[in-house]
């Protein structure tokens, strides 16, 4: 009985959560900002969570294209293959290693970041001093974050294929001595702009608006003291990595299954 | 009504656990009035609901005759544009340096042209004593450096009403005496009305025009810092002579003592 009770327990904790968070992101969304000075609050978040995360991001895709430009080449040169390096590695890029792997390092560079940011801010009282002088958490603090979360991801990850490509073609031509034409002809046969690219662009919109909002949300509700920051961080980047992997198998068989 | 906050009946609890159990309070127009009592017993609590932070489970708040837990989100904003609070941290905003601290409700909430900012906030900064620091981090700040600061940009709006929450605790003598000063002047030279929430006997009693002590829920004690300190009331005359022995036990509730031993 008490572990059903237990088990009540957690789906009514669960959908509280998911309420609260809900109204959070419609509050953060819609509230009206300040044009004046929303615009420079949103660009310095953009440069701290965008362009601050451009050497963790651009550096990962480049080993990462790099090793799988090794492996694909292994593998297909037993089968004389070789020459469908290019494809192989746009591929694996683009439609899967782009938009998860730069979600992934993403939640766990700029998430914890702004989860640990704003549960500090609430620890030393910030955003209840900005709630007294009458001025609103959800447009000064909340929002900029989040947009700027929504458009850093996407940018980040189209710049992560464009390296893993580059590391990819430099194992595979430079190293591995690949033909370089067929290295690009097969790679732009092979890759659709819509079903590929786009495809993959609309799955790294998607996982920056959950991995941002994951981290808005659960440093903004964060206890206020070292544990509860901390525990608020881990949080972060433990739900965001499960949902992006979890979102990335549903939007898969969506966009496989004809969508 | 005659007083700018008054309070009816208020009842207040947290997890099942009552803080405050039908609580009567007023702060008169101008007038610096002291909520103290021991250490968790609900004095911050008591500003958050003044200022609408948090909501009662019954009774009512008062703050210009408008009762706060009935205001919609605009009104409780607009109202709180007539209220300065100094937190007990401070609550400076880490990434923006002194002057833009108290520059910050100005940009907020006016649209003055920008020289008249920087001529307000270096008057604001002037008046506490830290016009030199205006282009110190926050970080850069002594503890009673950052409470000036925090008065300032508590007060650059011209409120009419101050709340301060422990505004001693943590200070080295010299910062006790400057802040006791600066509450008392600001309070004068704004025709301000205060309410300082302190357990600081000695500094409180200096300034406030009268003192309610809060304790177990209910007020136990009231009255102006002269009649408090020669009260005959137990409770009271144990809070405000800080005597170890009273009322207020020094152990907190536990099982007898010779069983945890297994005596």
């Amino acid at each position: 009985m008490n572990a059903i009770q237990r088990l009540g327990r957690i789906g009514i904790d669960f959908c509280g959560h998911l309420g609260v968070s809900g109204l959070f992101l419609c509050r953060a969304v819609f509230c009206r900002p300040k044009l004046r000075q929303a615009w420079p609050l949103f660009s310095y978040q953009l440069y701290k969570i965008g362009i601050l995360s451009l050497i963790i991001i651009l550096l990962s895709a480049l080993f990462i294209g790099m090793v799988v430009a090794l492996q694909g080449y292994n593998t297909l040169r037993k089968f004389g293959a070789e020459q469908e390096l290019g494809q192989l590695v746009a591929l694996s890029v683009v439609r899967e290693l782009g938009p998860v792997v730069a979600a992934l390092l993403f939640a766990g560079r700029a998430g914890s970041a702004l989860t640990a940011e704003l549960g500090l801010m609430r620890a030393t009282q910030q955003i209840g001093g900005m709630e007294m002088m009458a001025v609103d958490p959800m447009w000064r603090i909340v929002a900029p974050r989040l947009w700027a979360g929504f458009i850093a991801l996407p940018i980040l990850a189209i710049l992560f294929n464009v390296v893993a490509i580059m590391g990819g073609h430099f194992v595979g031509v430079d190293w591995l001595g690949v033909d370089d034409g067929a290295f690009w002809s097969n790679m732009q046969e092979a890759v659709g702009f819509r079903e590929d690219i786009v495809n993959g662009i609309i799955k790294s919109v998607v996982f920056g608006f959950i991995t941002t909002w994951v981290a808005v949300y659960q440093g903004f509700y964060s206890e206020p003291n070292a544990a509860g920051i901390s525990k608020a961080t881990t949080r972060t980047v433990v739900f965001s990595s499960l949902l992006v992997l979890a979102l990335d198998f549903v939007l898969t068989s969506l966009m496989m299954g004809g969508w | 009504m005659n007083s700018i906050v008054k309070i009816q009946q208020l009842c207040f609890s947290v997890s099942g656990r009552p803080i405050f159990k039908g609580i009567d309070l007023e702060v008169p127009y101008n007038k610096i009035v002291a909520i103290m009592g021991p250490s968790g017993t609900g004095k911050t609590t008591l500003l958050n609901l003044i200022g609408g932070r948090l909501k009662p489970d019954s009774g009512s708040v008062f703050v210009h005759n408008q009762n706060v837990h009935a205001l919609s989100r605009k009104e409780l904003y607009q109202l709180r544009r007539r209220i300065g609070v100094l937190f007990q941290e401070g609550a400076l905003f880490t990434d923006l340096n002194v002057f833009e601290n108290v520059a910050f409700p100005l940009r907020e909430h006016t649209h003055l042209p920008e020289d008249m900012i920087q001529d307000l906030v270096r008057m604001q900064l002037h008046a506490v004593g830290l016009r030199g620091a205006a282009n110190l981090k926050i970080d850069e700040l002594s503890g009673g450096m950052a409470r000036r600061v925090a008065m300032a940009r508590a007060t650059v709006l011209g409120p009419e009403l101050m709340l301060y929450d422990e505004p001693f605790t943590g200070q080295d003598p010299i910062s006790r005496g400057v802040l006791v000063k600066l509450i008392k002047e600001l309070n004068d030279a704004l025709g301000l009305t205060s309410v300082l929430v302190s357990h600081d006997v000695p500094e409180t009693s200096l300034i406030a025009d009268y003192i309610y002590i809060l304790a177990g829920g209910k007020i136990i004690g009231a009255g102006t810092p002269q009649q408090l300190l020669n009260t005959d009331a137990a409770q009271v005359k144990q809070f405000i002579h800080g005597l170890p022995d009273g009322p207020v036990a020094f152990h907190y509730p536990a099982n007898d003592y010779r069983e945890d031993l297994k005596l």
